[in-house]
């Protein structure tokens, strides 16, 4: 089958063997339908823990949705077929609690949406409604996801100012140190960067080569630069296939698939 | 030139209109706050009223208004709440959904008599309560209800998605999301639309002919018991409005001086609902600001 | 040893809980209001019918009838319930009012989107916004004490009546019809009204053949909403328009309408009495047209889209 200038069914997909990689995450067979609009096919990927994984392809190659797809956040927006292997759970199915599951499995959007609180309580917020009262805990949870997200020493004297105060760089840091102040097993990342100048862009590359240490990251980028730099892996799509799944390096250097090629030589379309 | 001459002429007369707009409402306040302030004095405010007699005051009539403002916000502010994270956040796409917003469309364009005689029905003759301040603030409250769940609604829906996200990927309740991080950054928006909305209460009459009722009992500002009968706080009291007073009295016309105390009472009418506007608009900004203050 | 947060995420918490609660609090409002709603018209409808299901008038008779007399029996033994006066009366303002409304509100909502500066437009936003802030006893009141005695000295007869009502009503449902307008003919695209100008076209032509034309359901909407207000306005109108039960015999002469008669004469007659009963189907009647404003509301809203 082919739709316009590629086929389909000319792919490469990525297996680990499963005793030498962990796998954090799992996705088999996933769909994903906007109303009649089908809009992911057969995602069938494996995410290796401690590694930054990314997703890249034009814009509507289906990227986000997948990504979105993995902590439930499409739940009400579209419908979702398939497994969400996690911790040798399928976590798409109605009998999960997904605020549960989200906790877990963390995500940061592509522009950034911090609460209209103070950069404290942007952090402390999540934390508190979960029940933790300790205020010395929760100073010492600040501190360290600040300093995680390489924001501590631009904002420590300013802890108590609104969350909107900050630039648009410093903001996107503070909801990747939100998100790992949860302590979540995988972060989700969907273009952190896309809405920010190269400044601060470079300082959030640093910040997730840092977090891979503790974290999974899965990572949306249309930035190939990026995706090279600092990613172990790196899935192709393309109009809601994944065509080719792979190291970074391989991806980058010897593509096996046509549109990969194509898509990273430029001459796409 | 015939187009040219025509469009200079068509423009003119907008112009015009618009000039004759705003002269009619600067005429209109004028007529009436120069009528009417030279009646306000304080005991003007504070007296009580006369019905044969003239140097009556609003005193009564102002206490009621205010009282029944306060309960019909009590009652209301929740419901329209209620309803209106419904309609943002909950409502699914569906005939209930199609029914629930119909129905508020309709309630919203119901004339206020008729509210008002709905409530004189359910609480005067069904519950036989009386004209009560507790059926006029019930009758007020449907004819907020509307106004008031679909400002918030429009609020928390100017409140981008990406927040409702933020929340939900922080493992938050849907619930917890939407009262802890959407309302509070919607509540410039809600406090405008609520304190706009107290205006047209204040201001409104003919539900409450039939609900609160006509008459300005005598009441004791001494007994602050509730269950007093004579206590200002009692809630099954009849209670005549600042605005049904000025109907009463243009109606029957009774009180020797009613032109005077139509005149100051309107003055006060008008002069409330300048202050609810305009505290509308500093709430709404100074609220605004704090949200993204540099604390 | 079982993996905490396995089974966490396969166990219902907090969040799961808050998440019903919140559900059924929501539900919960929103269904007082449907009750609401819905409570309004089964009162009002079955206090309504009783006139024509027990004091067995005939509807016909109700809707043509000229002569409002409910407590007097005519020839028959029947009591004389002809609304028609009222519905004549309330008609009669409402388009009255909407007929002088439209140019002013189409006027100032053009001077506000096209003509002004901003300062301008701000300054007519503000005197839209106070003028449906002021409460309809005080128009009512100023009508009594400078419309009704300048209608006497420029028009002749008392000064009660449609004409007085229609004045006062002209200006409270300007702001309504002015502010939607404003709306829909900001709701047209920007760029029809630059084509139009880059083809040499003036303003004004701009205006009359592209805007008010793209605009023309959204402002017909804006009318009836006018209509819907003026025609269920009960104070204000009631101060004016002399309150004589009787066929209007031209703008000038006393009048009344459907919601005048209400108030003054729901206190003034006995829960069950034939007269009472006759007030409710006028009451039925106010809630029915407030109906049939919504639903042409619709219509024409759907027609808009269709276009």
């Amino acid at each position: 089958m082919s739709i316009g200038k590629y086929d389909f069914n000319e792919k490469s997909i990525l297996k680990f063997e499963p005793q030498e990689h962990e796998i954090a995450i799992e996705t088999k067979n996933l769909q994903v339908y906007y109303g009649n609009n089908h809009a992911l096919f057969d995602g069938n990927l494996q995410f290796e823990r401690y590694k930054i994984t990314s997703l890249i392809g034009a814009s509507g190659s289906g990227k986000s949705t997948y990504l979105r797809s993995l902590n439930r956040m499409n739940d009400n927006v579209a419908r979702v077929d398939g497994q969400i292997m996690y911790r040798g759970l399928d976590v798409n199915t109605s009998k999960i609690n997904v605020y549960e599951m989200r906790k877990h499995i963390g995500m940061v959007f592509q522009r950034p949406n911090p609460f209209s609180k103070s950069i404290r309580e942007n952090i402390t917020f999540a934390l508190k409604e979960q029940g933790l009262k300790n205020k010395n805990k929760l100073n010492q949870i600040v501190e360290q996801s600040l300093r995680d997200a390489a924001l501590w020493d631009e904002v420590k004297d300013d802890l108590d100012k609104s969350a909107w105060s900050l630039s648009g760089g410093q903001q996107q840091r503070l909801c990747i140190a939100r998100t790992i102040a949860m302590k979540p097993d995988i972060l989700l990342l969907d273009e952190p960067a896309s809405a920010l100048d190269p400044i601060s862009t470079s300082k959030i590359e640093e910040t997730l080569v840092e977090l891979k240490k503790r974290y999974t990251i899965i990572i949306v980028t249309h930035n190939m630069q990026q995706a090279s730099r600092i990613s172990d892996f790196t899935a192709f799509f393309h109009l809601g296939h994944i065509l080719e799944y792979d190291k970074t390096k391989h991806i980058f250097t010897m593509p096996k698939v046509t549109a990969t090629n194509d898509y990273i030589s430029g001459n796409f379309g | 030139m015939g187009t040219k001459l025509q469009n200079n002429i068509a423009i003119t007369i907008i112009r015009v209109i618009a000039a004759l707009v705003v002269l009619i409402l600067v005429l209109l306040l004028g007529k009436i706050l120069i009528a009417g302030v030279p009646h306000i004095s304080w005991h003007f405010l504070t007296a009580p009223s006369q019905s044969f007699e003239s140097g009556g005051g609003i005193g009564v009539q102002l206490f009621n208004s205010i009282y029944l403002l306060v309960l019909t916000l009590i009652i209301s502010f929740p419901i329209s709440l209620g309803a209106g994270i419904f309609l943002s956040e909950y409502a699914p796409k569906n005939f209930f959904t199609a029914v629930v917003r119909m129905s508020i469309e309709v309630l919203s364009s119901l004339p206020s008599v008729v509210v008002g005689l709905f409530g004189f029905l359910l609480f005067v003759v069904q519950f036989q309560m009386g004209f009560s301040i507790l059926s006029g603030a019930v009758a007020l409250t449907f004819f907020n209800l509307p106004l008031l769940t679909r400002n918030i609604e429009e609020s928390l829906r100017a409140v981008p998605n990406l927040q409702r996200e933020a929340g939900m990927a922080l493992g938050l309740s849907k619930w917890r999301t939407v009262t802890k991080i959407i309302l509070p950054e919607a509540l410039p928006g809600i406090i405008t639309g609520v304190v706009l909305g107290a205006g047209r209460v204040f201001g409104e009459a003919a539900a409450l002919i039939y609900t609160a009722g006509q008459s300005a009992t005598n009441i004791d500002f001494g007994n602050w018991n509730p269950f007093n009968s004579a206590s200002p706080l009692n809630l099954l009291r009849p209670a005549e409005t600042l605005a049904v007073h000025i109907w009463k009295i243009n109606s029957e016309g009774v009180m020797p001086d009613a032109a005077a105390v139509s005149a100051g009472s309107s003055a006060v009418l008008i002069i409330a609902v300048l202050i609810f506007n305009l505290l509308a608009r500093v709430l709404g900004n100074s609220l605004y600001r704090k949200l993204t203050a540099t604390k | 040893m079982e993996d905490p947060i396995k089974s966490k995420i396969q166990s219902t918490s907090k969040e799961t809980r808050q998440d019903i609660l919140g559900r059924c609090l929501t539900y919960l409002c929103i269904g007082l209001i449907v009750a609401i709603v819905l409570s309004i018209f089964i009162f009002v409808a079955s206090k309504g019918i009783a006139t024509f299901t027990v004091n067995k008038a005939s509807l016909w008779e109700f809707l043509t009838g000229k002569n409002w007399n409910p407590t007097v029996t005519d020839a028959s033994g029947k009591p004389q319930l002809g609304a028609l006066p009222m519905i004549t009366g309330s008609f009669g303002v409402t388009i009255l009012a909407v007929i002088f409304a439209t140019p002013f509100a189409i006027g100032t909502a053009l001077y506000m989107t096209e003509v002004s500066s901003k300062k301008g437009e701000k300054i007519l936003q503000s005197v839209i916004e106070l003028l449906v802030g002021i409460p309809s006893v005080v128009y009512g009141f100023i009508g009594l004490s400078v419309i009704v005695p300048f209608v006497r000295t420029h028009f002749g007869g008392s000064g009660y009546g449609i004409l007085s009502g229609s004045f006062v009503l002209f200006v409270m449902v300007l702001p309504t019809v002015t502010s939607m307008t404003v709306d829909s003919l900001r709701a047209v695209p920007r760029y029809y009204k630059e084509a139009s100008l880059a083809l040499g076209a003036t303003r004004w032509q701009t205006i009359y053949k592209v805007l008010l034309r793209s605009a023309t359901s959204g402002i017909l909407t804006a009318i009836i909403f006018g209509m819907a207000r003026a025609f269920g306005e009960a104070l204000a109108v009631q101060m004016v328009i002399g309150n004589a039960a009787i066929m209007p015999k031209g703008l000038l002469s006393s009048a009344s309408t459907l919601t005048s008669v209400l108030t003054m004469g729901i206190g003034n007659t006995v829960m069950g009495t034939v007269g009472n009963n006759a007030l409710w189907s006028l009451a039925l009647i106010l809630l029915l047209m407030s109906l049939i404003f919504n639903i042409v509301v619709r219509l024409i809203g759907r027609k808009g889209r269709m276009d």
